[in-house]
């Protein structure tokens, strides 16, 4: 498009390597959720994962947090615009987790506590690329930002990192979770801008 | 009636400043004229791009001030735009944006934090700061459809003149049969937050099962929609929409 703003751009972000189109840097860390942060005890937390032929597997706190866990350093972007480079968290792998499921399921369906759901492909949970994440720089996740455990998928819009998860269904059709029945985009890959339907 | 976000491409438009007006010293509204908008519903919000004359760009999103209707003849959008000091796209909107200006606009983005004038339930609104912007929205599109569903606005802002839409409110209290607006001042000696006795005394009974939005800066949103749930409310009910970091 060719609309130029006259005397725009003088006060312009940082130039940074790393940031996908149309997106900046921020050194905080926001919070979005589309209602309420609820509080999960941890002896109330569990974890399931549901293939397509109705098998069940599933893990409550000790049981997850005693499996293997990886530190990562990633870089996050949100759909809303901001970007946050190097962040910190340790979690377990879907590597792991989906390490004795027997499924063929071609696509996913992450469910939280509270009601939301995001749908991702299944080949972009594995070969290290997705992690259920408990701690943040260090620390204890705060429920804020999706403790006691959320979602990491960094190379895909931050929404698809749903907070609060508890199980991921298993399934052989995609299907739009909460924000994409919303309007938003069934894959979300940054460096594509695909914010929304049809970008 | 307003439709929904239509599916498709969100394509990129070009929209024109054709009005303008400070809500506060550091608040404006933009009245843009968008050619072929599709609509939107109140709730929604926009992305707007920026291109520099060397091609560098921005994007933001804004949430939309004004109500829409198919039959209406002013077929414009409005937003309210929050002027923030260290921002490199707000300041150039609220001050050097003029008249006759085109900037890159599209939408309308966003189906869930949406009042829909079909909706029959009490309406609870919660607004922070600038947070006021998709919720007067909704009051517009109550207003315009003449709706009979109970709205109470509970606005914490810092002093009188930062409240965005005062006269406008102020007028509609009087002529929206239905709609109730407090206002909470977190400026002005003593100084209140927004809390359980005010959410108590100024909200809905959580019996009425209202339709409650809550719209502000992060901690401002975490503090009210907390109080909502510690006072009975249906998470499910409780819609919200934050924002921090966006410059």
């Amino acid at each position: 498009m060719g609309i130029i703003s006259r005397g725009f751009g003088g006060r312009r972000r940082e130039s940074v390597p790393g940031l996908p189109p149309g997106q900046y840097l921020t050194h905080d860390f926001p919070v979005l959720s589309a209602g309420p942060t609820p509080r999960i005890p941890l002896d109330r937390w569990s974890f399931t994962i549901a293939t397509e032929t109705g098998e069940k597997k599933s893990w409550n706190w000790a049981e997850f947090t005693a499996l293997e866990s990886a530190d990562v350093t990633v870089d996050i972007h949100c759909v809303t615009k901001w970007s946050k480079l190097g962040t910190t968290w340790r979690g377990v792998s879907l590597d792991t987790l989906l390490a004795d499921v027997e499924t063929a399921a071609d696509y996913t369906m992450v469910h939280s506590f509270g009601g939301y759901t995001t749908n991702v492909p299944m080949e972009d949970l594995l070969d290290g690329k997705a992690w259920i994440a408990y701690k943040f720089d260090g620390e204890d996740l705060e429920p804020e930002h999706g403790g006691p455990a959320r979602m990491l998928i960094p190379h895909l819009y931050f929404w698809k990192s749903a907070k609060w998860v508890n199980g991921l269904s298993l399934m052989n059709d995609d299907e739009p979770g909460f924000w994409e029945a919303a309007g938003y985009h069934m894959y979300g890959d940054p460096w594509l801008e695909q914010r929304y339907q049809g970008d | 009636m307003a439709r929904a976000a239509l599916p498709g491409r969100l394509t990129w438009r070009a929209a024109t400043l054709v009005g303008e007006r400070w809500e506060t010293p550091s608040a404006r509204t933009l009245v843009l004229d968008v050619p072929d908008w599709p609509g939107h519903l109140p709730g929604q919000h926009v992305d707007v791009r920026l291109t520099a004359p060397d091609g560098y760009s921005a994007q933001r999103s804004y949430s939309i001030a004004s109500a829409w209707a198919d039959n209406a003849t002013d077929k414009t959008v409005e937003l309210t735009v929050q002027r923030l000091d260290d921002g490199e796209v707000s300041p150039y909107l609220t001050d050097t944006l003029e008249i006759g200006d085109q900037i890159e606009l599209r939408g309308p983005v966003g189906g869930w934090f949406v009042w829909r004038p079909a909706q029959e339930k009490p309406v609870l609104l919660l607004a922070g700061g600038s947070g006021v912007v998709p919720l007067m929205a909704m009051i517009r599109a109550r207003g315009a459809a003449k709706g009979k569903q109970p709205f109470r606005l509970i606005y914490s802002v810092r002093t009188p003149e930062d409240a965005c839409y005062a006269q406008e409110l102020s007028r509609r209290v009087r002529d929206d049969p239905g709609l109730d607006v407090h206002f909470v001042h977190t400026r002005v000696t003593p100084r209140k937050r927004i809390d359980v006795a005010t959410i108590n005394s100024y909200g809905w009974p959580a019996d009425f099962t209202p339709d409650c939005y809550v719209c502000g800066p992060t901690t401002f949103v975490e503090a009210a929609a907390d109080i909502l749930v510690a006072l009975g409310h249906d998470p499910k009910r409780i819609r919200t929409e934050r924002f921090g970091g966006t410059s």
